[in-house]
């Protein structure tokens, strides 16, 4: 069974603008291929002001695309054209307390429904670029085709390589062998289509895979001249500012909510909420914290919302 | 008012009877000893494997106590007698199986193609799941070692002609092996009447404990351990004996005996008045699998135009467990193999539900399930586009990504 968050339980259980919308002014009919879901999105649009006024839903799918479908509307009703279109498929899954990395395609097919019935409203022909796979990477959800789209684009040919532009398999590691399963498979058809050179390509097998040693987290030597409680906060911000762009990219984030002495309260969002690995991020941001500020910081998630 | 739980989901798993747990309870704390060892705590645990095993001979129809094997579960059986046949069938190197095999099958001759162990042969079977004798037949050859066909299926009950396969795998010269996980226990079996080689079984799925399963081997089939190292169950599988386990199994496979009747009639009635029930009261519905030939205690429905998942869902809030064929229940969200091997049309593939009784089960139990699900699907095909077009040829086309 999914563990599926709260809210989402409570949108599929009482979904709100399921149904037919007469008279729609946009209509986007989209599809997931990997689970076969699909989604059919209905706006009402004021012609002046641009504002969506009314935006109705009809979806075949399980729990959570039928869910997805239902923060959709709720998320673009009241909203204009242009600043529903900004609103993105982490913003559905974020609205839903997050979905599991497996379901996150339920939040894509909102998105992608969204942009077809606006391209509908405006009388243009949406044409979608976007494809997906079976899913590699559990704890980042990272999926086959972005493992292979970025395979092509950087010409790798190395799983290390992999792990650093996608992220996939630096977790827990299980999903190594079916990294290079794509690997060998991307490879040999680029060796084929002459975009690589055959002895570059990844041969499975051929170097073998050592565990990589345990960091040893040196605590840096205390600072001469102590740093004032402004100055440490100071810091602390501009850390973690630094921090949250890789946190965004996995569809997290976080945000500092206050110090107190030697203890840093942050809260995490987005997929960070209910990921078995916020513990791993919530140490990597107090490493990150420490090395920057030199003093021995305790980091501590603030409770998090549903 | 708060209804009792249904659970309709015993192809899953099965609870385990209190009779057998009663069995099992003396072999933790009282009857620990090995039974290889010279004491007696041991020789007493000895006496217990040696009744379970005569127990699940008698279920079998074997013709010798010998033949039984325990293993860890189906999946471990299954290995072991594929990838014993590999070595011990010398100069052949085929496998046979079916499009509807369990992951335990398809999972590891996939492997061994991939990994040029072996070539295998899927034989595809027909709307009904039936398999195709004809493509059987072809396929079958002096490259031949093994071939593996399930007894019934996991997910439509549909029951394969094994002895017939296996005499056509015999004249090939081939060994023929049957995954039986879900058909033990639930139907008949004279294993020494048939030409059958090897058969897996799972206790969890007859009432008895998980973690414990056998491979029937018939005296002369060569086998080759899958687990070397004790002599334990005549050096064919090593390891300690699972005693509780071994134990709780004979007595479920007596136990399932004693049922049998039961199964074929009381069991068999409550599957046939919930799906007369369902196709009738909900439209664009149908049974899939073989119906004339299957297990008496499942049935599989397709509810058109809406999806597995939430149908679950719902069904979970009234308290009923079933399952489905649905992509979005799976881990990998791969809609059922079995259903596309019969080319069940996606949208009604997606909204197949599984059934599965068991002696536990009764009347309440159906007329609670039929009471809910009309008002379940009438809501899911409010909701889905595909329902209100349905009329309309092409009427609702998304764009796949």
């Amino acid at each position: 069974m999914w563990e599926y968050s709260e809210k989402v339980k409570d949108y599929f259980f009482n979904p709100k603008n399921s149904g037919v919308l007469e008279d729609a002014d946009g209509v986007g009919d989209v599809g997931a291929i990997s689970c076969g879901d699909a989604l059919r999105l209905m706006i009402k649009v004021e012609p002046v002001s641009q504002v969506i006024t009314e935006a109705k839903f009809q979806t075949f799918g399980c729990g959570s695309a039928i869910a997805s479908s239902s923060a959709l509307t709720e998320l673009i009703i009241g909203k204009t054209i242009e600043q529903a279109m900004q609103i993105s498929n982490q913003d559905i899954a974020d609205f839903l307390g997050g979905l599991p990395p497996e379901k996150m395609h339920c939040s894509v097919m909102g998105y992608e429904a969204l942009q077809a019935a606006v391209a509908n409203y405006r009388g243009v022909e949406w044409v979608d670029d976007h494809e997906e796979g079976a899913l590699i990477c559990k704890c980042f959800g990272v999926d086959e085709g972005m493992i292979e789209r970025t395979i092509r684009a950087n010409t790798l040919t190395a799983v290390e390589e992999i792990t650093n532009f996608t992220k996939a398999g630096g977790s827990c590691a299980t999903c190594v062998e079916g990294i290079e399963a794509v690997l060998e498979r991307v490879n040999a058809q680029m060796v084929e289509e002459g975009i690589l050179i055959a002895h570059e390509a990844f041969v499975p097998g051929a170097v073998p895979v050592f565990a990589k040693p345990k960091k040893v987290v040196v605590k840096p030597p205390e600072s001469t001249a102590p740093l004032t409680t402004l100055q440490k906060i100071k810091l602390i911000e501009e850390t973690i500012a630094d921090i949250r762009p890789s946190l965004q990219r996995d569809g997290g984030d976080c945000e500092l909510i206050d110090v107190e002495g030697n203890r840093v309260i942050v809260k995490l969002t987005g997929a960070c909420v209910g990921c078995h690995l916020s513990g791993a991020t919530i140490e990597g941001v107090q490493a990150r914290l420490v090395e920057a500020v030199g003093v021995p910081l305790l980091v501590i998630p603030a409770a998090p919302v549903h | 008012m708060a209804n009792d739980p249904v659970y309709v989901d015993n192809n899953a798993t099965t609870r385990c009877d209190p009779r057998v747990v009663e069995a099992m309870m003396p072999y933790f704390c009282e009857q620990f000893g090995n039974a290889s060892s010279m004491h007696a705590f041991g020789s007493e645990v000895g006496g217990a494997l040696a009744t379970a095993r005569k127990q699940l001979q008698e279920l079998l129809g074997a013709e010798f106590d010998h033949e039984i094997v325990y293993t860890s579960g189906g999946t471990e059986a299954d290995n072991m007698a594929i990838l014993s046949a590999l070595e011990t069938q010398k100069g052949r190197d085929e496998i046979i199986t079916s499009a509807v095999e369990h992951p335990a099958v398809l999972s590891l001759v996939a492997h061994l193609e991939k990994t040029g162990q072996a070539k295998v042969h899927i034989i595809p079977v027909d709307a009904k799941g039936r398999l195709d004798m004809e493509a059987y037949r072809k396929a079958l050859g002096p490259r031949t070692a093994i071939v593996s066909i399930m007894w019934a299926n996991n997910e439509t009950g549909t029951i394969f002609p094994v002895a017939k396969l296996a005499e056509m795998a015999h004249e090939a010269g081939a060994l023929f092996h049957t995954d039986a996980v879900q058909a033990v226990g639930k139907i008949p079996m004279d294993l020494k009447a048939t030409e059958i080689d090897m058969l897996s079984l799972s206790g969890h799925k007859l009432h008895g404990p998980k973690g414990v399963g056998a491979l029937y081997v018939r005296k002369g089939v060569r086998l080759r351990p899958l687990v070397r190292g004790g002599h334990q169950e005549r050096g064919r599988r090593a390891g300690t004996e699972n005693a509780p386990g071994i134990i709780g199994l004979g007595r479920a496979a007596q136990l399932a005996g004693e049922y049998m009747a039961e199964e074929q009639t009381r069991v068999a009635a409550l599957r046939d008045r919930l799906e007369e029930w369902l196709l009738g009261a909900i439209s664009h519905s149908f049974a899939t699998g073989d119906v004339e030939s299957r297990l008496p205690n499942t049935a599989n429905v397709a509810f058109e135009y809406i999806e597995g998942e939430a149908i679950l869902l719902l069904m979970n809030r009234e308290g009923i467990a079933a399952s489905s064929g649905s992509a979005c229940t799976s881990g990998s969200l791969e809609p059922s193999h079995v259903l596309r091997a019969m080319n069940v049309p996606y949208t009604a593939a997606h909204g197949a539900i599984r059934f599965s009784f068991s002696r536990e089960n009764t009347e309440a139990d159906v007329d609670r399930v039929l009471e809910v699900m009309p008002q379940i699907i009438a809501r899911l095909r409010e909701m889905s586009p595909f329902w209100r077009e349905r009329e309309k040829e092409g009427a609702f086309n998304p764009t796949y990504a």
